[in-house]
């Protein structure tokens, strides 16, 4: 489906130059006389794995909740396969084919792992109150196949022995790994991944990242905010740089680690990778 | 209520349940609202006046005392109840739902004084402070008789509870109630999988408020006469307690907290005219309160679940899969 790279590491792909699955044209925030995205324009391919990266309060986060719609810019264009989508609501966004998981994973703490992940497929009828009493057997038939899926999803993401629990007693990891498979159960074209490193133990993390590079060889895009360059080395083709609002750089992992904008952005952090 | 001394043990017990039973529907409709989707309510009594005085109107025959006094049958009030109670929770929840928890709960409070505040003043609507009295009595063929009166009452009341315990089941754990709890649990994560917090949270609340308008109408016809002072903030407390104690979250729970709370209401009742003289009655009745509020902050310390809580799995279509394979075939970690 898409051609690989040759020399990089892990799942690492060329750029590719095909019209962009997400875009941002021009996005500006402000929050009172503060702009915390400044006029960022990004684009990213179909089937890349791309790395937002910047010091604190660059506004990665903000430009993320931008492009999962979370809010909507001040100013500016956002575009899911071409398509605008800056005004339309937040819950609209998987329907256009865009997940994202949270930086402090969000699952929902009394319910069943299994439940969790059925809650991320699309269109069901049976989430209408009619088709309950009119089609019960369209909905039983559509839960069957949910709860199947969502099964064969926590076995991808290791967890299907807790399948039966709340996901109250999940660690911090688990819960990035339970917010993976209910994203990946609406199907998304392109998923977008707040700090998934962010409190992981390191075992776990490897399953993390060898799940991100399964999903992305199956056609999968992902934008991955993380402060691990380690993480964002093995992963990406190309990282977006943010600093004090602004797009300061972009380019390959190596380029932009060596890029002295982004040394003293991260106020003399030195190395790094 | 004299006629009570002469009902015997039986007839008391039934008219003890038809009574307990028509709060549990009132319970019923604030588990959907709060149990399931976390909307804090605190305006049970207002919907329920609603659908009382609603009923109430429909069914009395033609008087001067209040407005209209259609004559319709006591269905035709019930569903009336129902219609006119979703009507205003839908024009509430339309104005208050984008509001957070705490917020809601001050806002549902308010419409609920407001409520009976119309019902105590708006004399030609309702009556004013003389309420609204010969509301049709269901079985009123059978009042001379106290046993199969109460009987037939209690009989029609649990038909009423099954039928909608057995609907909100078939909702609860559907996909449908499914979001419901991902709303109440975290709306960010509800809506990032696709999910529209504002339409499932006013589905619930409408639902939730018919069922109390119908609880209200339910207890209108079964005493036979309602008054402003019935939907005082005294009775969302009660119905608080009844579904904290029973189980937020279970259908079943919310049935039985009805009950059992109702039970304890009227023994503290009796033993409070059992232990005071008449003229320190009136005060000691405050006791009451009370001790069902000592009694909640109790359950709420050794048992915040309730007698029945909610079940981690409620899903339907998925108890087959219950009995398949146990955890030990999962892959070892």
């Amino acid at each position: 489906m898409h051609e690989t790279g040759a020399a990089p590491p892990d799942g690492r792909r060329e750029r590719t130059q095909e019209r962009p699955v997400l875009a941002a044209d021009n996005v500006v925030q402000r929050f009172g006389g503060i702009a915390a995205v400044d006029g960022v324009s990004l684009s990213i391919g179909r089937g890349e794995i791309v790395g937002l990266i910047g010091p604190n309060g660059a506004g990665k986060t903000t430009m993320f909740n931008l492009l999962a719609g979370a809010m909507s810019p001040t100013a500016g264009r956002v575009l899911i396969g071409g398509e605008a989508v800056e005004a339309s609501p937040a819950h609209r966004r998987i329907t256009l084919g865009l997940g994202r998981t949270f930086q402090i994973p969000k699952p929902f703490p009394n319910m069943s792992l299994v439940e969790n992940v059925m809650l991320g497929r699309q269109n069901q009828a049976g989430e209408r109150i009619l088709p309950n009493w009119i089609m019960p057997g369209r909905v039983a038939r559509e839960e069957k196949e949910t709860y199947d899926k969502a099964m064969a999803l926590l076995d991808f993401v290791t967890l299907t022995h807790l399948a039966r629990q709340p996901a109250k007693v999940l660690s911090g990891g688990q819960r990035k790994l339970l917010e993976l498979a209910r994203v990946l159960m609406a199907d998304p074209s392109i998923i977008l991944l707040d700090e998934p490193a962010a409190g992981v133990n390191p075992s776990l993390l490897e399953v993390i990242i060898d799940r991100i590079v399964e999903i992305n060889r199956r056609g999968t895009t992902f934008l991955i905010i993380e402060h691990n360059m380690d993480m964002i080395a093995r992963l990406c083709s190309h990282v977006f740089v943010m600093a004090t609002g602004k797009l300061l750089c972009e380019g390959t992992p190596e380029a932009v680690a060596a890029d002295p904008r982004v040394i003293e952005a991260y106020l003399g952090g030195g190395h790094l990778l | 209520m004299l006629d009570l001394l002469n009902l015997g043990l039986a007839g008391y017990i039934a008219f003890f349940l038809a009574t307990a039973l028509s709060y549990s529907i009132l319970c019923l409709g604030l588990n959907l609202q709060w149990g399931q989707t976390g909307l804090f309510n605190v305006g049970v009594a207002g919907f329920a006046a609603v659908g009382a005085y609603t009923s109430a109107i429909l069914t009395t025959p033609p008087s001067d005392m209040h407005f209209g006094g259609f004559g319709l049958p006591i269905v035709v009030g019930w569903g009336g109840a129902m219609l006119v109670s979703a009507a205003v929770t839908g024009f509430i929840g339309l104005a208050t739902l984008r509001l957070r928890s705490d917020y809601l709960a001050i806002a549902t409070f308010g419409v609920a004084v407001t409520i009976q505040l119309v019902a105590l003043n708006a004399q030609w609507l309702t009556g004013g402070p003389f309420g609204i009295g010969f509301i049709p009595r269901m079985f009123g063929g059978l009042a001379g008789n106290a046993l199969a009166f109460n009987f037939a009452n209690l009989a029609t009341i649990a038909v009423v509870v099954l039928v909608l315990y057995l609907a909100l089941e078939r909702l609860v754990r559907s996909p449908w109630g499914r979001v419901l709890r991902a709303v109440r649990e975290d709306e960010e994560a509800a809506t990032s999988l696709g999910k529209s917090p504002a339409r499932y949270r006013l589905q619930a609340f409408v639902l939730g408020g018919a069922i109390m308008g119908l609880g209200g109408a339910v207890q209108a016809h079964f005493i036979g006469f309602i008054a402003p002072e019935n939907y005082l903030p005294t009775l969302t407390f009660q119905v608080w307690t009844m579904l904290i104690i029973g189980g937020s979250g279970n259908n079943l729970g919310a049935i039985l907290g009805g009950v059992v709370i109702w039970a304890l209401w009227a023994l503290s009742g009796s033993a409070i005219q059992a232990i005071f003289p008449p003229e320190q009655q009136a005060r000691a009745a405050a006791l009451q309160i009370t001790g069902i509020g000592v009694l909640l902050s109790v359950a709420l310390i050794l048992r915040p679940r309730g007698l029945l809580g909610e079940k981690i799995i409620v899903s339907r279509h998925m108890d087959l899969a219950d009995t398949l394979a146990p955890p030990a075939s999962a892959k070892a970690e």
